[in-house]
């Protein structure tokens, strides 16, 4: 469950504020399917990154699972992220040096999980992505539509009860994107909460729970 | 996140850019080769010149005529007003009982004939004690008879090197070695020896001190040699020493007692400031080696701000960050100790067979202040790269290209 209430997000360019985000109230129950969709510059990374918890608000509350987010620390903020929340980039972010596999083992290496228990993991998270074959391919040997499949398969492997994409299919043909966009939808279906920001409306509609953002004020929301 | 986990991780990160973590590696080996390399070679110089010490005998105090201010050095001008005679001698056997044996030695150069063979040779003069004194050992016949300091027989001891010039194959036992006018006959060879220091064996023939005197047309003689009982005794043998030539003198000192202990911490003196020289020359080898892990670390948190910030949105604490980057720093810097300590070994063993006659060798404690040295440098430098890499805000290094 995500709340939030009044948030503002201020930066500053060259001296002078710039409101990203202004008196932003949302609510997003367990197991959503909401998309975030405005014009480039209109807040919508902002938000996400908020929701995130990457980022923090200038003011205003938001309450992720009932607990307040201003109030954590970097550590409590870095575990709430690696236990509860899922991130699928535009650009995969995968690293390029490791397998594919071992992209999906990095957040449980750090976690701390076991070896055995990492790879077992690891490797049920590729089957659910259909990737079981491609596990020992480098991300370079990956096309971008598997690329993006390991990425999810590495956001979803601690179970995180939020998942936020952000253009997940902006870098992939429309065949790779629909199976991309596929795979989120389905881990939706099964309970997880899913955050899509985009920019094409074709994809927004989709989404039950629609958000438009511009200049960094909600300008409409459509709840089902 | 255990140990092994993070540094497979790191490890393999460096493998990513092979070329670059192989030459700043080679830097810190180099650094460490040369740190080991120049500790040995003072290590080996300070046993060396141990060894040398012990070799001109044991609880040794040497009088020389002159007063010095310098202690350990023999004085380089002479300004003694009184020599020191046999009569010195003999008072310093009758009067200071924790002397063992007295060795007066003069000591001069002359030129010597066997037959029509010529060369002019060093001629020390001394007594039977000085067998017992300098461990001279003997190779054939005998060294000095023991006899009264004034009346010497005209008989003379020899190098080795000495006997294969003057003789060649020959025995030289009994035959006759002319000294500028005097003749004396051949009563032994010493064993060859070797250099040592101040004086070499080998090439010098030994008469009593007597005849030595005459030959030289002198009264004083070089130094007395005095061997102390023992070690506890040579404080009060220095004074008891002092106070007889103090009263035979007139009152004046003007005379210097060397201990070699003075002479051997004058010579660890030297040693331990050549070694902080270069000590200090390696330490700044190592700075450099540093220098170039930190920009190498510098580079690789650069080129991998993606990765950083990917890391960041996992989950993965700022602390567990500037662990990554410094074990990566500490794997190159410990693996160039490792290389530069290997190196180091070789070298001794190589530089050991060419020279065996002073044996160098990494000391015991080089390994370990390799390890802790080379560790440290990656610690000490790859604190800054580590901690530019946790300060990194996610959301800027996600987007960055």
């Amino acid at each position: 469950m995500i709340e939030l209430v009044r948030v503002c997000r201020d930066y500053e360019v060259g001296g002078r504020p710039v409101h990203a985000l202004k008196d932003i109230d949302l609510s997003v129950p367990d197991g959503d399917y909401m998309s975030i969709m405005g014009p480039s510059g209109s807040g919508k990374s902002t938000l996400l990154n908020i929701l995130g918890c990457l980022d923090r608000p200038t003011s205003g509350s938001y309450l992720f699972d009932g607990r307040e987010v201003a109030g954590l620390t970097d550590d409590e903020l870095s575990l709430t992220r690696q236990k509860r929340i899922g991130f699928v980039f535009q650009a995969y972010h995968l690293v390029p040096r490791l397998t594919a596999l071992q992209n999906v083992e990095l957040p449980m290496l750090f976690a701390g999980v076991e070896r055995a228990e990492r790879a077992r993991r690891a490797a049920q998270a590729l089957k659910v992505v259909g990737l079981s074959e491609r596990a020992d391919h480098t991300a370079e040997q990956l096309s971008g539509g598997e690329r993006q499949r390991v990425a999810i398969a590495r956001a979803v492997v601690m179970g995180p009860s939020v998942l936020l994409a952000d253009e997940p299919t902006g870098n992939l043909d429309t065949a790779a994107g629909a199976e991309v966009l596929h795979l989120l939808e389905k881990m939706n279906a099964e309970g997880l909460t899913l955050l899509l920001v985009t920019h094409d409306p074709a994809l927004g509609r989709r989404a039950r729970h629609r958000l438009r953002l511009v200049d960094g004020v909600k300008s409409e929301e459509e709840k089902p | 996140m255990s140990v092994r986990d993070l540094l497979f991780f790191s490890a393999g990160a460096l493998r990513g850019h092979r070329l670059r973590s192989a030459l700043s590696l080679l830097g810190v080996a180099i650094g460490i080769a040369s740190v080991v390399l120049l500790t040995s070679l003072g290590e080996g110089a300070r046993d060396y010149v141990t060894g040398e010490f012990a070799a001109l005998g044991s609880n040794l105090l040497i009088v020389v005529p002159g007063r010095t201010e310098t202690t350990g050095l023999a004085p380089l001008v002479n300004v003694a007003t009184h020599d020191l005679t046999l009569a010195d001698c003999d008072a310093i056997v009758r009067r200071v009982h924790q002397v063992r044996r007295v060795a007066p030695l003069s000591f001069g150069g002359a030129p010597a004939a066997v037959g029509d063979r010529r060369r002019d040779i060093s001629v020390a003069g001394t007594t039977a004690s000085f067998q017992g004194v300098r461990h001279v050992h003997i190779g054939v016949g005998r060294y000095l008879p023991e006899g009264e300091l004034e009346r010497g027989a005209a008989v003379c001891v020899i190098g080795a090197k000495l006997q294969k010039e003057l003789f060649a194959a020959r025995n030289p036992l009994g035959e006759v070695v002319r000294l500028g006018d005097q003749r004396f006959r051949v009563i032994g060879v010493m064993a060859p020896r070797g250099v040592s220091i101040g004086m070499d064996l080998d090439e010098m023939v030994h008469v009593p001190v007597e005849r030595a005197l005459r030959l030289f047309n002198r009264s004083g003689l070089f130094r007395i040699l005095i061997e102390v009982s023992s070690r506890d005794e040579i404080l009060a043998a220095k004074q008891g020493v002092s106070d007889a030539l103090k009263t035979r003198h007139g009152g004046h000192e003007d005379f210097t007692i060397l201990t070699q202990d003075s002479v051997l911490s004058t010579f660890g003196r030297i040693l331990d400031l050549l070694t902080a020289a270069l000590v200090g020359i390696a330490a700044i080898s190592l700075t450099v080696a540093g220098i170039g892990i930190m920009n190498v670390m510098l580079v690789s948190v650069s080129e991998r701000t993606r990765e950083i910030g990917l890391l960041k949105a996992l989950g993965v604490r700022s602390r567990q960050v500037v662990g990554v980057f410094l074990v990566e720093a500490i794997i190159l810097s410990a693996s160039g100790g490792a290389v530069g300590l290997g190196f180091a070994f070789a070298a001794t063993r190589v530089f050991t067979a060419l020279y065996p006659s002073f044996p160098i060798q990494p000391p015991g404690w080089a390994v370990a202040v390799a390890a802790a040295v080379s560790i440290s440098v990656g610690l000490l430098f790859g604190t800054l790269p580590a901690r530019r890499a946790a300060r990194l805000d996610p959301v800027a290094a996600l987007v960055r290209r």
